[in-house]
């Protein structure tokens, strides 16, 4: 286990910094929180729940908008409980979609509980081992800046070792009708 | 030209309503649906490891200005039921066509406390609940209840009872 030093604030917007098109779906928690923190924007939909779909989610919207990069920011606690849609995204590779686990080796959530990527297990170890043919594990804030690129151009899948220090709160939108309906008005999309 | 069997008319109402993502965990109740789904390039079908990935996935396709329908047998059910907070919360369309177990010649007793929970559960989460017990129901069946969860945006699952499919056969 490599124990993170990294700020996640800093680590989230390096990679949302100037976001043009992209599309970005955030896992609940932190994630969420850092995603806003970092300029909330139409363009990203972040849950407050439903725990293990930030993948999924990620993936339906990449099948569905094929021209548009799609990006899912999520959290190790997050990844875990749908460590099987990195297997089913894997099957289904599309070129649009790639994914960035945020690892402090702890639900921050919920009392700071060690994770099981504090335990021995390697989420790009595991997503490598589901299909995923381009993985990174950045550890060193000059690694974010490739990083950051890469995630727009590849189909690829990373963990970036943060610190677990805690941050200020920053609650973006919540109300996940307003939220659905704001996609689809920056897509250009109908919502029934 | 023959009619239609049940199976046929259930993937014409899918492919009528604009389904364009099929999410399923394998069912041999679907299976017709799902070689079909595979076999049509304006349907993207997608294997899944559990059945509330296809909740999540359905909520993405529908963000992202596609419809999808997800294809699970009764014991899935009960995998789905905390990610269904997600099109609740959302104001988002859901189609689940779900095969019955437990509830009709059932061989393997662990097939029925789920199967026996199913429309309690599903209703209990906020979906709501069709049922076919008749092969001559079963496509007007899916695409009332397309219609109704696409235009009012609402879940809707649709049960495919087991004597409708035939037990599984179960040969020593």
């Amino acid at each position: 286990m490599s124990i993170g030093l990294l700020d996640r604030r800093a680590v989230v917007a390096r990679i949302l910094r100037d976001p043009g098109e992209m599309l970005v779906v955030t896992g609940l928690g932190s994630a969420t929180y850092d995603a806003g923190a970092a300029g909330d924007r139409p363009e990203n939909f972040y849950l407050w729940g439903a725990m293990g779909g930030a993948v999924m989610i990620g993936l339906g919207l990449a099948i569905a908008q094929p021209s548009r990069r799609v990006l899912v920011i999520t959290g190790d606690g997050e990844m875990l409980m749908g460590i099987g849609s990195l297997a089913t995204a894997a099957a289904q590779a599309p070129d649009n979609l790639s994914v960035v686990v945020l690892d402090n080796a702890q639900f921050g959530e919920t009392g700071a509980q060690t994770s099981h990527t504090g335990l021995g297990t390697n989420l790009a170890a595991v997503a490598a081992a589901c299909g995923w043919l381009a993985t990174a594990d950045v550890s060193e804030m000059a690694g974010v800046e490739s990083l950051a690129w890469r995630l727009r151009t590849e189909r690829l899948f990373a963990v970036v070792r943060i610190s677990s220090a805690e941050v200020p709160r920053f609650l973006p939108p919540r109300n996940g009708a307003v939220l659905t309906h704001r996609m689809h008005q920056a897509l250009g999309v109908e919502s029934s | 030209m023959q009619p239609l069997t049940w199976q046929e008319g259930v993937y014409a109402a899918l492919k009528a309503a604009g389904i364009r993502q099929l999410g399923y965990v394998p069912d041999a109740g679907h299976a017709h649906l799902i070689k079909a789904a595979h076999a049509d390039n304006d349907m993207r079908a997608v294997v899944m490891t559990t059945e509330e990935e296809g909740i999540a996935l359905a909520a993405g396709a529908w963000l992202g200005g596609q419809r999808s329908a997800l294809l699970m047998q009764s014991s899935g059910v009960g995998n789905c039921i905390n990610m269904l907070s997600l099109p609740i919360n959302c104001r988002m369309p859901l189609l689940m066509l779900v095969t019955m177990r437990g509830e009709w010649g059932e061989f393997n007793p662990w097939q029925v406390p789920m199967g026996t929970a199913t429309r309690t559960v599903l209703e209990a989460a906020g979906v709501h609940v069709k049922r076919a017990d008749h092969a001559d129901e079963v496509a007007e069946m899916v695409a009332a209840s397309a219609s109704l969860a696409f235009d009012s945006a609402i879940p809707v699952a649709v049960l495919f009872s087991q004597k409708l499919i035939g037990a599984k056969v179960w040969v020593k």
